[in-house]
């Protein structure tokens, strides 16, 4: 495996870890300060069983959240020196603030999880929601850094020298705002719909039904309304990458030539060297359509972009057609939930909803996994968008393949871990947390 | 506005080795507690530090974004020619963190704590032993921007006896932070005891290790002693801090919990400034006599100025954030121990 390589699939493996727990460290807590809300308003005990089970949760993906958090900032030097060198004095506002956000994280997160009963019970709630709130806020930060990778501003490169610096420009780059949009509202449905399959999961097995009913219930309906608001934040990604990145967006769509009133082609095997797309649907005019607001806009296809210029077509194209046909799947079930909760109510307590939500459980995560590859990989050759490319940035240490290997067993383990550390929380809510009654306390 | 950003580098380099120091420290003294006291030491080190533990690193992270922000030369010099003892502090970071949240955290307590408490207790050792590792290899001129080879340019630029000197003393510096810090936590007489005992023992090991910092910097010809004692604040800040251990020494006696953190910190606060002193604004040296500048390797004004700003705003937040969850969580363990 030679260094570059390695090095990009190093990065790849780390962010792909980092992004599942600091998404689920970032959306939790909202739950957990819902069901500790409903606990102080109707003194129910499952409802405090539920906040004190998911706040364990909370602590365990914020800790592997924040260690891979700190495994990436070392690693953008380690493994891309050349590109932090430049990019650092002008991307590094978003990341002196995420600073500041995740560090009030963690100083209420200690409040939350060491204040039961020590503070008055609605400031210790209160922390719980400032852990939230700044978790939330940092993944825009971070995200927003991202964003400039894509649409970098606030420089100009005079004779290869980043002159002119200003920070807050790059920090409000141009696609900052799609991409936070999409990445939060992703962040609800990913960690809403795992969260809700494995609360439906033990329903279905009849243990500690009325604990999983509760917990099943906040996470649901966080996870569906999440999902219905995707589409919204997606098709403004969608005209926002149309008009930053038409390389990303031609191979996002395996859209080879430039053509007027574009179809939409959906699925299929994109066959780079014929330049066409085997066994797709083509939806006439809905690519134009979608891209710009017009039917017969002209889009840019692969022809007008060089070809050392041009991301890899087949990962992007498949990858993005995983997450759109994840995100329909889950807009799907999220509509008949809501037909479940307003209309049929038999439908909700039915065995085979829930057994929909249990499919359902892993569909956010890769859907989000998917997404992140099309950013990712669509934005490729180049590390900052039309300015240096990923092959210019690598560090020149040799050896990175072992770094690698390394890194990725790490990882895996961590993984393990974490998976055996939920599991048995899981089949312990027998003994630690169910009170197993709606009965109120005083 | 370089300034601002410089000194908050320094604070958070500080805050790093006292309070992360002090947590480090408590799986070092972990290692060397006999097993029959160990559970009750681990209990009131799990008390002491649990609620701030999530914050204390967070200090790295900001010397990092300072650094590549801020000073990006010298945040990827760093970062090429010392991966390797990079990548071991990362690895111990991510193993320590991890294994204190499952060990803490997991609905079970079985077998597996016998997988998680020694990870947690080596990471403890590894983390500060290559971050002294990193700061070492950084002063001592090792790193060769003109090396042809692996082997001088990603090997030698850290592995020295200096270098590993350094780190030994850094692994009993926090091992020193957190048995003074342990005492003021004793609820009886018979635990002050025991701590006291580990204190004054662990004294006479972080002067020994200082010794050898010394003997290594002089066997590798590293002026040393000259970078020390040529300033006079140099002088100073050393001479206060040996003044301020024999106090120390003295206070281990008496029941003085508070004062004798507030010293242990002034010490690592003085050793710091000593060792930071003699090179400002240098912070790297490099093998042939140049050096990489905080002032001619800054960024460009604008950055600087928002840098500072940032830095600026965000500790109105969390300064008092902060002050406020170590003092609440304090204050209601005495009112515990009162009742």
């Amino acid at each position: 495996m030679d260094d570059f390589l390695a090095a990009r699939l190093q990065m790849a493996f780390s962010l792909g870890f980092h992004i599942v727990f600091s998404c689920i460290g970032m959306v939790m807590p909202f739950f957990m300060c819902t069901a500790h809300y409903l606990w102080l308003k109707r003194k129910k005990a499952v409802y405090l069983d539920v906040t004190r089970a998911w706040s364990k949760g909370v602590a365990i993906f914020f800790a592997t959240g924040a260690v891979s958090g700190t495994v990436l900032s070392f690693e953008l030097g380690l493994l891309w020196p050349k590109f932090m060198e430049h990019a650092g004095p002008i991307f590094g506002m978003p990341f002196s603030l995420e600073g500041t956000a995740f560090f009030i994280e963690a100083i209420a997160l200690g409040f939350y999880l060491y204040g039961w009963n020590r503070f008055h019970p609605w400031f210790h709630w209160f922390t719980g929601v400032i852990v939230g709130i700044s978790g939330l806020l940092s993944g825009i930060l971070v995200v927003a850094a991202n964003a400039w990778m894509n649409s970098p501003s606030g420089f100009d490169l005079i004779n290869g020298q980043y002159l002119n610096i200003d920070p807050m420009k790059a920090m409000f780059n141009e696609a900052w705002f799609s991409q936070a949009l999409h990445m939060c509202v992703a962040a609800f449905v990913s960690t809403g719909f795992a969260v809700a399959g494995v609360h439906a999961l033990m329903i279905l097995k009849g243990q500690n039904v009325n604990f999983h009913r509760k917990a099943f219930q906040i996470a649901a309906i966080f996870g569906t309304v999440a999902a219905c608001l995707q589409p919204i934040s997606g098709d403004i990604s969608a005209k926002d990458v149309a008009q930053r990145q038409p390389a990303k967006l031609a191979a996002m769509e395996a859209h080879f030539q430039t053509e007027k009133g574009a179809g939409l082609i959906i699925g299929g095997i994109p066959d780079t060297a014929a330049k066409t797309v085997k066994y797709a649907i083509k939806i006439p005019k809905a690519l134009s359509f979608m891209a710009t607001g017009d039917f017969n806009a002209e889009v840019k296809g692969l022809d007008q972009i060089p070809q050392k210029d041009q991301p890899p077509v087949a990962v992007v194209h498949y990858a993005f057609q995983i997450m759109v046909g994840l995100g329909m799947a889950m807009l799907g079930l999220a509509v008949i939930y809501f037909i479940a909760l307003f209309k049929k109510k038999n439908w909700a307590e039915s065995k085979w909803m829930l057994k929909l939500f249990v499919i359902a459980t892993p569909m956010g995560f890769l859907a989000l996994e998917a997404g992140w590859t099309v950013t990712e990989v669509g934005r490729q050759p180049w590390i900052i968008y039309g300015v240096m490319r990923t092959a210019d940035a690598v560090t020149p240490m040799p050896g990175i393949a072992y770094s690698f290997y390394l890194f990725t067993a790490v990882y895996i383990s961590l993984a393990i871990i974490v998976s055996l550390l939920l599991f048995r929380q899981i089949t312990m809510v027998d003994k630690l947390y169910d009170s197993s009654t709606d009965k109120k306390i005083q | 506005m370089v300034y601002v950003v410089i000194i908050f580098l320094w604070t958070a380099i500080l805050l790093y080795i006292l309070l992360g120091g002090a947590d480090f420290g408590a799986g070092i003294i972990e290692l060397f507690t006999s097993r029959a006291n160990r559970p009750r030491m681990r209990k009131k080190m799990y008390e002491a530090i649990g609620p701030i533990w999530e914050a204390n690193h967070m200090w790295l992270i900001i010397v990092i974004v300072i650094l590549f922000v801020g000073f990006p030369k010298i945040y990827t010099t760093v970062s090429i020619y010392l991966h390797i003892p990079l990548v071991c502090m990362l690895l111990g970071i991510i193993a320590r963190g991890t294994a204190f949240v499952f060990r803490n955290y997991d609905a079970v307590k079985d077998h597996m704590q016998k997988i998680y408490t020694p990870i947690f207790v080596i990471s403890s050792v590894v983390t500060p032993f290559f971050l002294g590792v990193i700061a070492a290899s950084a002063v001592s001129g090792q790193i060769d921007l003109h090396a042809q080879d692996f082997v001088s340019a990603y090997v030698f630029s850290w592995l020295s006896w200096f270098s590993a000197s350094v780190g030994i003393f850094t692994v009993t510096i926090c091992a020193y932070l957190a048995t003074v810090f342990i005492i003021g936590e004793a609820e009886n007489e018979q635990d002050r005891q025991l701590f006291t005992r580990k204190a004054r023992r662990t004294i006479f090991i972080v002067m020994a290790a200082g010794g050898l910092v010394f003997l290594a910097a002089h066997s590798e010809g590293i002026p040393l002693l000259r970078w020390i004692f040529s300033d006079v604040p140099g002088i100073i800040a050393l001479i206060l801090a040996t003044i301020s251990l024999v106090i120390t020494f003295v206070l281990l006696l008496r029941n003085k919990p508070i004062i004798l953190r507030l010293l242990a910190g002034f010490q690592v606060t003085m050793i710091l400034f000593a060792a930071t002193y003699s090179h400002f604004p240098d912070i790297i040296l490099l093998k042939g006599g140049d050096n990489l500048s905080l002032l001619t390797h800054q960024g460009q004004v604008k950055t600087m100025e928002t840098l500072g700003y940032a830095l600026l705003i965000g500790s109105i937040f969390i300064i008092p954030a902060l002050v406020y969850l170590i003092y609440s969580f304090q204050q209601k363990r005495g009112s515990k121990e009162a009742h």
